[in-house]
């Protein structure tokens, strides 16, 4: 039983020599000269300045939440597209039922306000 | 049937409960009609039930079984109900004193705080005293046993904010205890034996038992079951509560002290009579037990001024009564005594009541008299319920008493010395009731001057059930018209099918007392003849020559003040049992054991073993998050390793 | 893929009403101002309607969505139970939150959810449905522990509860995981099947150890129970009551299934693990409880001391073990929500009065509030006449009759040092002397509503038992 999965400790061992292989040789072969800009961290080209612990508006935490939400939740309608001709009537009812639940949510946050982002 | 036999139960259950949940927010009147209805409702059940159950041809008893209360194992017992005519009787007593004396304590309880917590606690003993006399098994009975005995407490106990009031009923609590202990070893043991605490099944195999088959255990069960009644009904060695227990409301001494639990005991044996027919020893202590009782408690109410202890001694007497009529054989007699007993003893305790409450609450003999051309109708009351007690020709009490004097004398297990014990207390009882009546109601006043104005007849209310019950305490006798007279004891023979068969049983098994040469008519002439001498002493010495009691306790002081006091037997019971148990309990309990070695050596100790522990109990406590983790990590791992070498 | 049947939805009825009463509620809260207390009593229509959904779903009993989904007598018992935790749990919040000045109604949703998760977890066959209501129940509670969101004891609570309870539910799906890879199926009744041939049998006592860990979390059972007393205290009390009950209980139910029932092929080691834990977990709590002072810690250690004694149930095991850990939940339930909203109520505004000593001498004071808390405590302990008693007792019988003499003896030894604690409590109140700490505010009538429903239901099943005890008796155990 244990033998089945020999493969997968052979593609571990393998994933491990590659990496460190990779990682261990430019260290030792590449060659190292430090500047202030290569030890900056990378910021998508801009220059960082300021302290890194800056506080954000909450609404940016809320709102990236709830597009995750949102979002992962369409992931559900693709298998669902696919499947649907064998589904029928249920599949259909099923998914509207689902969309509204998602709807009643989206009603909630609109009403509670999460959406507002001047508050 | 089944539904009207429930019947009889619910409403003072439901009663109970309207005024315990509710009964803070209902008026008074509410509170009153939700209460006496209840009652009123029950006794209406209880006849019509009774009229049901004798227009049936059959005498068979009727038992319903209404669900499976306990199953456990071999252990089978029903929330079951029997009905016959013993029951019948009980029932009828029960509700309709119970009634009565609902309505009184309307009028009673008039002024008291806790109006409504009087009348759930009245209802709710009411209830279960008729579970006690319905129960068709013993568990059953033994429920509605302890709950009457817990609605004693509570009623004792009922001006909690009064010390000797709380104390009283933690007595009866605790003295009644000791009973209910063998009581309970009592049905066990018949469980071993037997197999079952079902009456139905119990009675039929007991009955069916040849003579002298397990008489042993017989007759341990039936002592250890006549414990429980010489707690519950207040006999030697365990009488002491019943005359602290007055403390409680004076209806509740009617009802609970005086006519219907304290008869639970008697009503115990007299239900148990096939058992007891197959063990003629225990019979006969309960009827030595019953005879001395009577006569030992007569005594010390000779000497009491309180009135309302007087009719505590008074009734642990009477009961003593019952119990060696039972005792005897003759179950009917004790049986048509409690009936009686409950119809007078409750209006003396009512009528005392009524002159308690002119009296501003005063209980003291010697502070009243002459209140008889104040309370008219209290006075005729108590008159009635006095000549009744005393056994005086024609009023209940006479015919019942006699009854149970010939019992003793003639019965199966009647004993000669018992009936003349008995003789002597029927004098006795004559004697102090009607000292007492002379001390209250005749001779010169001498009520306190600042009571003086106050003193007034009560209310309707309170008269309306004094009035009824004087009426039952004349006429109840009438119903079984005694042999001596011509009469068939209709009474009894009423109840030969509940007890017929065990009486002849008990008459074959014990060898025939010597037949006396009294005939019945001559034991009916002789108790007459004591009671009338009671009376006359009683004249004699409260009326006619008020001076010479008090050179009479003089000349023989030690005799007075050893009676007077009570035989001693509070301080005795103090001395040899409450407090070695205290100072053993104080001392070497708690000071030396408790405080010395439990909590010196063994707490302290241990406390210092379980700070240590506690300490790491705390340290893993921490409130970190990440040693938590750490231990549900550990604990998953030691149980995979634990898996993985023990598979 | 079997077709789906409408005879589907009426075996999930009850989850389905309770889940659109959650949605309602919280789609309703934005346009509900000033009664949120008006939220409160839909979510409690909700939960009424749901039980008598129930009823419905006991005339067509069988499984549902192709065999995830089971509605049984074992899972309609739990369905009830928990039905009847949360109808106790909102009579019991809804003055709470409006005096602790939290009231918003989502929490009457998230008390909806967490039920429908638990009911899920007791209703499913099917490991990834189980893991399905478990997360439900879980988040929903999660956010309950901490909703009091000004106050930094319920933060930690619920941040702590989130941290732990997330890790160990990582244990159960990985053990969930291996069973599929050993088996291709994650289907209870499947798995049943297969357990003659045992496939690899160390990996699947892992995956069962594993699975057994994410669950003993949720009961609390030790070394697991290291969150308990921080969550249970931090907690808004009637969420403390939710919480002790209803997932715990629906994770005794999933253990039952899986241990009872479908995976018991690994025999004498599942039973030493039981009875280890058992005796961990009763023993740790009782210790510790001795030396509690705050009230809501030391019923906290209790439900880890009783958690103890229903594993001594499980550990008996067969068809009477199984009944008496049932009747013992139920019990259970009934006196512990009784005591936390009880508490809840005593503790005053922002639950400060919660110390032992505070409850000086409170029968004087307040009689009843006494009288209803010392019935939930000394049923807790196990006196006669209460249903605390019948519970230990038919649990401890049921080991006896499995020849586990050993476990019950340490069992009653165990309960022996609980009523020292309990009657610590009681002592207290009847016999301390001086001013009482907590508060002095009359119960709310939905409140009182809920003690006395209780305090009814502990002396019903204390005296009475036979009937639930014949009904459990009856209704078939999963795996047996």
């Amino acid at each position: 039983m244990l033998q089945d999965y020999i493969p997968v400790l052979v593609q571990l061992i393998a994933v491990v020599a590659v990496a460190g292989g990779i990682l261990g040789a430019s260290a030792l072969v590449g060659k190292k000269r430090p500047t202030r800009e290569k030890l900056s961290p990378y910021e998508c080209g801009s220059v960082p300045v300021g302290n890194a612990r800056e506080r954000f508006s909450i609404s940016f935490y809320l709102v990236g939440m709830l597009f995750i939400l949102f979002d992962v939740e369409a992931v559900f309608l693709y298998p669902w597209a696919v499947v649907y001709k064998s589904l029928k009537w249920f599949g259909f009812i099923e998914m509207f039922v689902y969309i509204a639940i998602l709807l009643a949510g989206y009603l909630y946050l609109w009403k509670k306000g999460a959406l507002d982002w001047s508050r | 049937m089944e539904t009207l036999l429930a019947l009889i139960l619910v409403p003072p259950l439901l009663g109970a409960a309207l005024n315990g949940i509710w009964g803070r927010r209902f008026s008074r009147p509410l509170v009153a009609a939700a209460g006496c209805g209840a009652a009123g409702l029950s006794m209406v059940m209880a006849l019509l039930a009774a009229s049901a159950y004798t227009r049936a041809a059959s005498t068979a008893p009727w038992i319903h079984t209404y669900f499976t209360w306990i199953h456990s194992g071999t252990f089978h017992a029903d929330f079951a109900l029997w009905y016959d005519r013993l029951t019948l009787v009980m029932t009828c007593t029960v509700t309709v004193v119970a009634f009565l004396i609902h309505v009184y304590s309307v009028g009673y309880m008039e002024h008291e705080g806790g109006f409504y917590r009087f009348f759930c606690y009245l209802n709710l003993f009411l209830f279960m005293m008729l579970l006690l006399v319905t129960a068709a098994n013993y568990p059953l009975m033994f429920v509605g046993w302890e709950g009457v005995g817990l609605c004693s407490y509570l009623l004792i106990g009922f001006y909690f904010a009064k010390r000797s009031a709380s104390d009283a009923g933690k007595k009866a609590f605790i003295v009644t205890r000791i009973g209910d202990a063998g009581f309970t070893v009592g049905v066990a043991l018949l469980f071993w034996s037997l197999g079952s605490v079902d009456f139905s099944d119990v009675f039929g195999r007991v009955a069916a038992l040849p003579p002298g088959e397990m008489q042993g255990t017989l007759t341990a069960v039936g002592v250890l079951l006549f414990l429980g009644a010489v707690g519950k009904s207040a006999q030697i060695p365990l009488y002491v509560w019943l005359p602290d227990a007055m403390e409680g409301p004076t209806p509740v001494s009617a009802l609970i002290h005086a006519a219907t639990m304290v008869t639970a005991g008697v009503y115990m044996v007299a239900r148990s009579n096939v058992l007891y027919a197959h063990a003629p020893l225990a019979l006969a202590l309960v009827a030595a037990t019953g005879g001395v009782t009577a006569f030992f408690s007569a005594t010390i109410a000779v000497c009491q001024n309180d009135l309302k202890r007087m009719l505590a001694y008074s009734t642990i007497s009477q009961i003593g009564y019952m119990f060696l009529g039972c005792g005897a054989a003759i179950f009917a007699s004790g049986i048509f005594h409690l009936m009686t007993h409950a119809c007078f003893k409750a209006l003396l305790f009512l009528s005392a009541g009524s002159v308690m409450h002119a009296m501003s609450g005063e209980l003291d003999m010697r502070k009243m008299g002459g209140l008889r051309r104040r309370m008219k109708t209290t006075w005729l009351t108590f008159l009635a319920a006095t000549l009744a007690i005393s056994g005086i020709p024609m009023f209940s009490g006479f015919f019942s008493k006699d009854e149970i004097l010939a019992a003793a004398y003639n019965g199966p297990l009647g004993r000669h010395w018992l009936y003349w014990l008995g003789t002597v207390t029927a004098g006795l009882t004559a004697f102090y009731m009607f000292r007492g009546l002379f001390l209250t109601f005749h001779g010169p006043s001498r009520v306190p001057p600042e009571l003086e104005p106050h003193v007034h007849e009560s209310g309707r209310l309170m008269t309306g059930p004094l009035i009824v019950l004087a009426v039952f305490s004349v006429a109840a006798g009438y119903v079984s018209w005694p042999r001596a007279l011509g009469g068939q004891e209709a009474f009894d023979r009423y109840l030969d099918p509940v007890f017929a068969a065990s009486q002849e049983f008990v008459r074959s098994l014990v060898a025939a007392p010597a037949p006396g040469r009294l005939t019945n008519f001559s034991l009916m002439a002789l108790s007459f003849v004591a009671a009338l001498a009671g009376l006359g002493a009683a004249y004699w010495l409260y009326l006619a020559s008020p001076g010479l009691p008090g050179r009479l306790a003089a000349r023989v002081g030690w005799l007075y003040r050893l009676v007077a006091n009570k035989y001693y037997v509070d301080e005795i019971y103090n001395a040899l049992i409450v407090n070695p148990i205290r100072v053993a309990s104080e001392k070497l309990l708690w000071q030396d054991i408790d405080a010395g070695l439990i909590d010196g050596g063994l707490v302290e100790g241990a406390a210092e073993v379980a700070a240590e522990v506690g300490g790491g109990l705390r340290r893993l406590q921490s409130g970190n998050i990440r040693s938590y983790a750490a231990w549900v990590l550990l604990g998953a791992v030691v149980w995979f390793g634990y898996v993985l070498l023990n598979r | 893929m079997m077709a789906f049947q409408s005879v589907d939805t009426i075996r999930i009825l009850p989850e389905i009403i309770l889940s659109a009463f959650a949605i309602l509620v919280m789609v309703l809260e934005p346009w509900v101002a000033a009664r949120k207390s008006a939220l409160g009593w839909l979510s409690l229509a909700g939960v009424i309607a749901a039980a008598l959904a129930t009823l419905k779903t006991a005339g067509s009993p069988g499984l549902a969505f192709g065999g995830s989904v089971s509605a049984d007598g074992f899972s309609l018992f739990f369905v009830d139970l928990f039905l009847a935790i949360a109808a106790l749990c909102l009579l019991g919040s809804i003055h709470y939150l409006e005096r602790d000045r939290v009231h918003h109604g989502e929490y009457y949703a998230l008390i909806l959810l967490a039920t429908v998760g638990a009911c899920f977890m007791a209703a499913s066959t099917d490991l990834i449905m189980i893991f399905i209501g478990l997360e439900i129940s879980s988040i929903s509670t999660y956010i309950l522990a901490g909703f009091k969101r000004q106050e930094l004891a319920s933060n930690e609570a619920s941040l702590k509860y989130f941290l732990l309870g997330s890790f160990a539910t990582a244990f159960f799906l990985y053990g969930v995981a291996l069973v599929y890879g050993l088996t291709g199926t994650t289907n209870l009744l499947r798995l049943r099947e297969q357990a003659g041939g045992s496939p690899g049998a160390a990996l699947a006592a892992l995956a069962l150890i594993l699975m057994f860990v994410g669950l003993a979390f949720k009961v609390s059972s030790a070394p697991f129970q290291v969150w308990t007393p921080d969550v249970y205290q931090g907690a808004p009390a009637p969420v403390t009551a939710f919480l002790s009950t209803a997932p715990k209980a629906a994770a005794f139910a999933v253990l039952l299934r899986i241990f009872a029932g479908s995976l018991a092929g690994s025999g004498p080691v599942s039973f030493w693990v039981l009875w280890i834990s058992a005796v961990l977990t009763m023993t740790v709590g009782n210790l510790a409880a001795i030396w509690q002072s705050n009230v809501k810690r030391l019923l906290a250690y209790s439900s880890i001391a009783h958690a103890g004694y229903v594993l001594v149930g499980i550990t008996a095991g067969g068809a009477e073990g199984v009944s008496s850990v049932l009747f013992y939940l139920a019990g259970y339930a009934l006196m512990n929500v009784g005591a936390f909203i009880l508490v809840a109520h005593l503790a005053g505004r922002g639950e400060r009065r919660v110390d032992v000593a505070d409850y000086t001498a409170l029968a004087a004071a307040r009689p009843s509030a006494a009288a209803l808390l010392t019935v939930f405590l000394v049923s807790l302990a196990g006196f006669p006449g209460t249903v605390g008693f019948f519970a230990k007792f038919y649990v401890f019988r049921a080991a006896v009759h499995a020849h586990l003499i050993g476990l019950v003896t340490i069992a009653l030894l165990n309960s022996v040092v609980s009523v020292y604690y309990y009657l610590k409590i009681v002592v207290a109140m009847y016999m301390g002397e001086g001013e009482t700490g907590v508060s002095a505010a009359a119960m709310p009538n939905a409140l009182r509503a809920a003690v006395v429903l209780s305090v009814a239901g502990i002396f019903y099943l204390g005296l009475y038992p036979a009937p639930l005890l014949a009904a459990l008796a009856r209704i078939p155990k999963p795996g047996l």
